[in-house]
């Protein structure tokens, strides 16, 4: 920390792109000392890179890559052999009213929406997590199969290891094999953070896990029966977590024992006008969210389903306004809609396809510019280039005739 | 008749290897739905980024058929992993010589 902050130069925020754990925690720690504000953007790509220059002049990239070729101006970890003699001192006091970071969700105006961070808000939110989960004050290794830079990984991961004295495993496995692997160079107890995806994926490959004390999870509802193979193969308990960019997490459930949520102390729902709407608690200001929830008590809630503009890909948020706004932005682009492809077969993950008039522009062409603009995992499947769009008598897009259209399209592919 | 035959595993003839081949791809269409046939996969091409165009997510459903179908687990720190997707020939050949299916 003493090597770092320094190091971060005299502008007032900090993009954290470190991908090692341990060297973001660092980094993190070292803005809160120097005064820093982190920047949290949800995607690196070049366009974010832009806005978030807009958002912020002064903004440095904290990397620890060797090769980075983010477009900013770049800040190193410093990496030396020999570690820094351990800093003296006490430690510091951090006033809770202070913003310590900005995360961004997609607005549909196709620019990032800002939201801030305050350290007495965030630190109550953990400190809260921290007790559900039965590890205050409980020592154990963290694994995390998530960035620390998405919120979740950021709470639930970084924070939550910050503040209640726990191991921080510094790398991020992704295959069954590594996560495994992760767990046994670890003393217990050991607690995995991870994702539906990443879940379904350790559970399917077979791979024997190390005895586990707790998994947590998290950015996607998991279902029923995969939450019960978990608990079965794994001996252990699963705990999900539901919240948002915005809010942060604010709710519970063990999903083997019962479908309902349980609100963070202080947090409450309204819901009316087909709108959810999340306050109070350790949550910075109302916000509405962007799923279907019923109230089934007064800190109690069953999910319904999301949204309809909402997008969620493998925990990766946007929503259908934003990749428009971004698709219809690219040079040659006449008309241009996302709609959300049909589920796929065996669980694998859905996706968006697109539809989108463009007589001049190749497939692959339209795919390197939305290259530019959004994160791979929206990148459009189907793809389907066609002289006009399905547009109704008001000049709406109706989200059936977008996939009837992508099914026709297959269908005479299929016979061609 | 090859003189390096080693004692576990016959080099993959070049049959073996284009049969195996048509398998993966095949593997890789359905299990991420993609919209080509198998055979239009171009076997040097990056699978990754750019190439063939999958992302992360694809990758770990890859690797999940695969562990299912082949029995190999991948491994971020096996030999030159970042390079196992780097085309579907390297992909197939990793599997072959791991495969304990």
């Amino acid at each position: 920390m003493a090597r770092v902050a320094p190091a971060l130069g005299r502008g007032a925020h900090v993009f954290n792109a470190c991908a090692d754990r341990y060297h973001f925690a660092v980094g993190f720690a070292a803005c809160l000392v120097a005064d820093k504000v982190s920047l949290l953007p949800p995607t690196h790509t070049p366009e974010v890179m832009r806005q978030l220059r807009r958002f912020a002049a002064d903004v440095v990239c904290l990397t620890d890559e060797a090769q980075c070729d983010i477009e900013l101006p770049r800040v190193r970890y410093p990496l030396h052999r020999e570690p820094a003699a351990p800093a003296a001192g006490a430690v510091p006091h951090i006033d809770s009213a202070r913003r310590v970071a900005y995360v961004f969700t997609s607005g549909s105006t196709g620019t990032p929406v800002a939201h801030a961070k305050t350290w007495g808000r965030l630190t109550a939110c953990v400190r809260e997590e921290a007790s559900r989960l039965g590890l205050a004050g409980n020592a154990c290794a963290i694994i995390a199969t998530v960035p620390p830079q998405h919120m979740y990984g950021f709470e639930s991961s970084l924070l939550l290891g910050l503040l209640n004295g726990h191991a921080l495993c510094a790398e991020r496995p992704f295959y069954p094999a590594d996560i495994a692997a992760a767990l046994e160079r670890v003393p217990r107890p050991r607690v995995l953070v991870s994702t539906p995806v990443h879940l379904r994926a350790l559970v399917g490959s077979g791979v024997a896990l190390p005895q586990t004390d707790l998994i947590v999870c998290s950015t996607a509802p998991l279902s029923h029966e995969l939450a019960l193979e978990v608990e079965e193969r794994c001996h252990t308990r699963l705990l999900e977590i539901y919240g948002s960019t915005e809010t942060g997490q604010i709710a519970m459930r063990q999903p083997t024992a019962s479908p309902e949520w349980r609100l963070w102390p202080g947090v409450t729902l309204s819901v009316g006008d087909g709108e959810t709407w999340a306050q109070g608690g350790h949550i910075e200001e109302p916000t509405r969210m962007l799923d279907v929830l019923e109230l089934t008590g007064a800190d109690t809630f069953l999910l319904h389903g999301r949204v309809a503009d909402l997008v969620n890909i493998a925990g990766k948020r946007s929503s259908l306004g934003y990749l428009n706004h971004q698709l219809n932005s690219i040079p040659g682009v006449l008309d241009g809609a996302f709609f959300h492809a049909e589920e796929p077969h065996g669980a694998a993950v859905a996706r968006v396809g697109a539809c989108v008039v463009a007589p001049g522009l190749d497939p692959q062409a339209l795919v390197a510019q939305l290259r530019q603009r959004i994160d791979a995992a929206f990148l459009p499947r189907p793809l389907l280039m066609v002289a006009r769009l399905p547009r109704n008598s008001t000049g709406k897009l109706p989200q059936a005739a977008l996939r009837a259209l992508a099914a026709a399209n297959s269908e005479s592919a299929a016979a061609g | 008749m090859s003189d390096k035959v080693s004692p576990l595993k016959q080099p993959a003839s070049a049959g073996a290897e284009a049969e195996l081949t048509g398998e993966v791809a095949a593997l890789i269409v359905e299990a991420l739905n993609l919209d080509l046939s198998p055979a239009a996969i171009d076997p040097e091409k990056p699978l990754y980024g750019e190439g063939l165009g999958l992302d992360s997510i694809d990758i770990l459903e890859i690797a999940l058929v695969v562990s299912k179908r082949y029995g190999v687990q991948l491994r971020a720190d096996a030999e030159g992993n970042g390079e196992i997707f780097g085309s579907l020939r390297r992909l197939v050949q990793y599997i072959g010589a791991h495969r304990t299916r």
